[in-house]
């Protein structure tokens, strides 16, 4: 009988009756011939593969993460209470040794999903991944955790959680962002002042084949994990990297996703993006979850796969060699970056504008932070939507300083709460979200 | 009348049941050399004084099929499989005359690499060569689109006694378990048709007419001459057999877990609402993982003839038997033993027990008495928790839809109905420890045999449309029809039903009284770029599991 070399935990959540809207990319079929695929090759009958029913998370756990206006329940269906508790059990069980790794092949995904959530972006509600980290940091103590983001959009959504967080390295790689939405995630992003080069940013050009991708992972990715020396590995593992892809432009394949999934030796694994449902999902998967277990899938090959139009230019193949270099840089002179960063007058401020793109709110961020050597640093967003609602956010990091967390309660305390529709607390030392409200 | 038989390990169970109820039961010791023998015995005994005209048909459950599966003296076939990408289907391997070729088909039914004809006929006449009379054919997607299975067949047309497809064995995905059910079934072809054929004859001899039924795994019963096709699915009857015997006992609204207490093992299943809980894969025997409909059942190994042992200091009742109990004339302790001690049953040598419980109650350092109850309260004990897990597993099955997530039925059942041999003795302890109400199954020892008696004609149609490309499917029943774009969830179902009926009267059913029922119901929307494109229909309809309707009344007078 078939025997897996590391027993993989699944969580199979395709929400086939869940859709953003019927002929949205993320809708019912969506996982459909995954599915199919995953039961004929007869995967969970492997020993050492073992299928967990998805819990659900609760509103502490996302509002552990997130700041939802006007609560988890207005900006969450019931699939998203699913898909992050699908990524928390998988968490949980290889936490506790049930399984040495684990793959939540959920919908709807998350990596879009940032911070302050006033409805869904890039399909994403929300941050999946990080309510399952989060948890995990509550339940089991975790500190260090690095998140690889290979889905072929930025994870702007991630990086905006982490952004402030030194324990928390997260590296995407993905597709130009000046030739795919978000748009962002530019090698020059390296996270906020109190935590310099934690955030790295990968993109790869358009047509980059499994060479380029392999060449990213093991020239950039590996070394700087090895450095960081993380307790856990989250891959957010999307699939729209996929020649058959029907929103972006790459060149990778099932057997460079198995290849990938193997190198980067991922505690766990979470389904994000992926439109190629037919041509290219199930077998993505089936590579996916076989590398995982430590299994042969040099058979898993696509029916459209042809080696001859999926090679890749000498050009390309520079660009990304440059790239990588240049990543490898940012992440060596970290210290010396952010050295220069913090004395700059006002690097502790930043205004931005959040476009939520599935749900066409436009929303202005101005976010303080307090500079800290000691911790990430008490954080206040003062947010606005274009439908009218403002909340101030104040959060205080896990391992927060006695300065940071009496400065962060003192935003909390003395906002003027006819202002803002909702001023809430979210305190990671006490495990705690407290709402004063206008 | 009708004549129920149960062929188990060590006894032949035979009841004949007419209108007022049991009018005979016999038990009669099985013969695992001579099968035959056991079970012309038991009829003979069973029909003594009856007029052979007045028996309507009779009901088997033998072990015949199992035990060649489990002690592997199956005959040699061949095997020709197809996988295309995926996993190496030379890791299923089955047997030694197991081909893999070129060949494969997509997740729609899609051709993406023909069959060689050239290669397929390699194949054929190494088999030929080897002798082999038998062969299964399995290509992956086969259930999606048999077209590969079929082009395969068709070159070895001539050259083999039968030869078994992969798609008309069951309707179901997951290619290893078809490659491992569709060679059992090829395997197990020989034996059970020569076996079959056998009786028939004998009781054809004798001048009886009767219809032969044989009881399958999922607790339905199907004609001789449709068993000739798919024998496999006649394996593992048995506790399908004592689980029918126990269901007009179950509460009509609520869910009862069955305890069939037997020598070397307890065999639990689930009946909701009187109606068996199904296994949603398919039976599990020896190793092999099949695509056999089948009772949701999960055996253990403790029994009333499980050997006691203190280690440790713990007690360990089985998983072994070394023989019946000391009481019995056996080698080592049991919980039999510890019943007879107690006093709660008088048959055997009391003396003996005491004698031989003597070391084991010296090793837990209490007198013979406490430890004969401290070993039956544990046996309870242990019985009971293997019940929790098996709900705590039925529970924790996964689900797909957020409907199903929402709705979080769990199983939780409020009575433990106990039948088998030392079911009585059993009861009151188990109700004692348990929070569950515990009955004894009426006429406990002889239920299964009832149960095969009184068992329905069951079967399953898996239907399979998708409009894009215009085609509706039933792989198990040879059945293909081009659709209408328009073609939907609606139409697929009455198909699947009008399927379902002519399937379930085929094989011996009661037309007036199918009790047919949708189990899976899918619709998809496909979707390509803006537009969408066409359906995928997915539905599975079966009889539901249960009791013939014009005995039902019988059910009741056993009580
Ligand atoms: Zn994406
Ligand atoms: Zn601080």
């Amino acid at each position: 009988m078939l025997k897996a070399k590391h027993k993989t935990g699944l969580v199979f959540f395709p929400a086939f009756d869940w859709a953003i809207d019927p002929t949205h990319p993320e809708r019912e079929e969506r996982l459909l011939y995954t599915q199919d695929q995953v039961v004929e090759e007869g995967l969970l009958d492997i020993e050492g593969l073992v299928e967990f029913k998805p819990e659900l998370v609760t509103t502490a756990d996302v509002e552990r993460v997130h700041f939802c206006l006007p609560d988890p329940q207005a900006v969450m269906t019931e699939s998203h209470f699913i898909s992050a508790g699908g990524a928390a059990t998988i968490g949980r069980a290889v936490m506790e040794g049930a399984v040495n790794k684990g793959f939540a092949l959920v919908r709807p995904p998350g990596h879009h999903a940032m911070r302050v959530v006033h409805g869904a972006r890039g399909f994403c509600n929300v941050n999946i991944e990080a309510i399952m980290i989060e948890l995990l940091r509550q339940a089991y103590n975790v500190d260090r955790v690095a998140i690889v983001d290979t889905d072929c959009h930025h994870g702007d959504g991630t990086q905006d959680i982490y952004w402030h967080d030194p324990d928390t390295l997260f590296i995407s790689i993905h597709q130009d962002g000046r030739t795919l939405y978000p748009g962002s995630g530019f090698p020059n992003e390296l996270g906020g002042p109190n935590a310099i080069g934690t955030t790295l940013n990968i993109p790869l050009p358009p047509h980059t084949s499994e060479e380029g991708f392999l060449y990213a992972i093991e020239h950039a990715v590996l070394p700087i994990l090895e450095d960081f020396k993380p307790q856990l590995i989250i891959n957010s593992a999307g699939q729209d990297n996929h020649f058959s892809d029907p929103i972006t432009n790459m060149n990778f394949t099932a057997h460079g996703y198995a290849e990938l999934t193997r190198m980067l030796n991922a505690d766990i694994a979470v389904l994000e993006g992926g439109y190629a449902i037919e041509g290219a999902l199930p077998y993505v998967n089936l590579g996916i979850i076989l590398a995982m277990a430590g299994m042969d899938y040099s058979h898993v090959q696509e029916p459209s796969y042809d080696p001859d139009r999926l090679r890749q230019s000498a050009s390309v193949t520079t660009t990304i060699a440059k790239i990588c270099q240049l990543v490898r840089a940012y992440w060596d002179q970290r210290g010396a970056i952010a050295r220069e960063v913090r004395a700059k007058p006002g690097c502790h401020e930043r205004s931005r504008q959040i476009f939520y793109d599935t749900d066409g709110i436009h929303e202005t961020q101005d976010e303080t932070l307090a500079l800290c050597e000691d911790c990430g640093g008490a954080l206040r967003i003062d947010s606005r939507s274009d439908r009218g609602r403002r909340l101030l956010a104040v959060h205080i990091p896990r391992k927060a300083c006695p300065r940071c967390e009496s400065k962060a309660r003192e935003w909390f305390e003395q906002a003027d709460t006819k202002q803002f529709n909702l001023v809430a607390l979210q305190d990671r030392t006490t495990d705690t979200y407290t709402v004063r409200s206008g | 009348m009708i004549v129920g038989l149960d062929v188990g390990g060590t006894h032949a169970d035979v009841v004949l049941l007419g209108n007022a109820g049991v009018m005979n039961e016999v038990k009669v010791p099985t013969d695992p050399d001579d099968l035959f023998q056991t079970v012309l015995s038991a009829l003979d005994q069973i029909t003594a004084d009856i007029d052979p005209h007045r028996i309507e048909r009779m009901v088997m459950s033998t072990t015949l099929t199992t035990n060649a599966i489990i002690q592997r003296k199956l005959p040699a076939v061949g095997m020709i499989v197809a996988g295309g990408p995926g996993i190496n289907p030379e890791l299923y391997r089955t047997n030694e005359h197991y081909a893999c070729i070129g060949g494969s088909i997509d997740h729609r039914g899609r051709e993406v690499k023909p069959i060689e004809a050239a290669e397929v006929a390699a194949v054929r006449e190494k088999f030929k060569a080897a002798g082999i009379r038998n062969v299964g054919v399995v290509t992956k997607f086969s259930t999606r689109n048999p077209a590969q299975e079929l082009a395969i067949a068709r070159h070895l047309e001539g050259a083999f006694d039968k030869i078994f497809l992969g798609h008309r064995i069951s309707g179901n995905l997951s290619f290893p378990r078809r490659i491992v059910t569709t060679h059992l079934n090829a395997a197990v072809y020989p034996i059970h048709r020569q076996f079959f054929k056998a009786v028939q004859k004998t009781l054809l001899q004798k001048g009886w007419e009767v219809p032969i039924r044989i009881l399958k795994a999922d607790g339905g019963n199907t004609s001789f001459e449709a068993s000739i096709d798919y024998p496999a699915q006649t394996i593992f009857s048995g506790p399908a057999a004592s689980v029918m015997g126990s269901i007009a006992f179950g509460p009509e609204n609520g869910e009862a877990l069955v305890m069939d207490i037997g020598g070397t093992t307890t065999d639990m299943a689930v009946l909701i609402n009187q109606v068996p809980l199904l296994d949603p894969l398919g039976v599990e025997l020896g190793g092999h993982k099949t695509l056999i409909r089948a009772l949701k059942t999960h055996s253990i190994g403790i029994g009333g003839d499980s050997a006691v042992r203190f280690e440790d200091g713990r007690l360990q009742v089985g998983p072994h038997r070394d023989g019946p109990a000391l009481a019995h004339g056996g080698p080592t302790p049991t919980p039999t033993d510890a019943l007879v001690i107690m006093g709660k049953t008088h048959r055997g040598d009391r003396d003996r027990a005491v004698q031989g419980f003597g070391t084991l109650a010296a090793a837990m350092g209490v007198s013979v008495e406490s430890a004969a109850a401290e070993v039956f309260e544990h046996t309870c004990r242990l019985i009971l928790a293997e019940a929790d897990d098996m709900i705590a597993r039925i529970n924790r099955q996964p689900v797909y839809t957020v409907h199903e997530m929402q709705a979080g039925d769990k199983v939780a059942p409020t009575t433990i109905l106990v039948l088998g041999g030392p079911a009585p003795l059993f009861a009151e302890k188990l109700e004692s420890l348990s929070s569950c109400k515990v009955g004894v199954v009426p006429r406990w020892a002889v239920a299964n045999a009832i149960g095969a008696a009184l068992a329905r004609t069951t079967c399953e149609v898996v239907l399979y449309a998708d409009t894009e490309q215009q085609v509706a499917f039933a792989p198990e029943e040879d059945f293909q029809q081009t659709v209408e774009r328009s073609f939907e969830r609606q139409d697929a179902r009455r198909m699947a039903l009008d399927l379902l009926e002519g399937k379930a009267i085929e094989r011996g059913a009661n037309a007036e009284h199918l009790e047919m029922e949708i189990t899976e119901d899918l619709e998809f929307n496909m979707v390509r770029g803006f537009a969408t494109t066409g359906k995928n229909v997915r539905i599975r309809a079966q009889v539901k599991p249960g009791l013939i309707h014009d005995y039902d009344p019988v059910a009741g007078r056993l009580m």
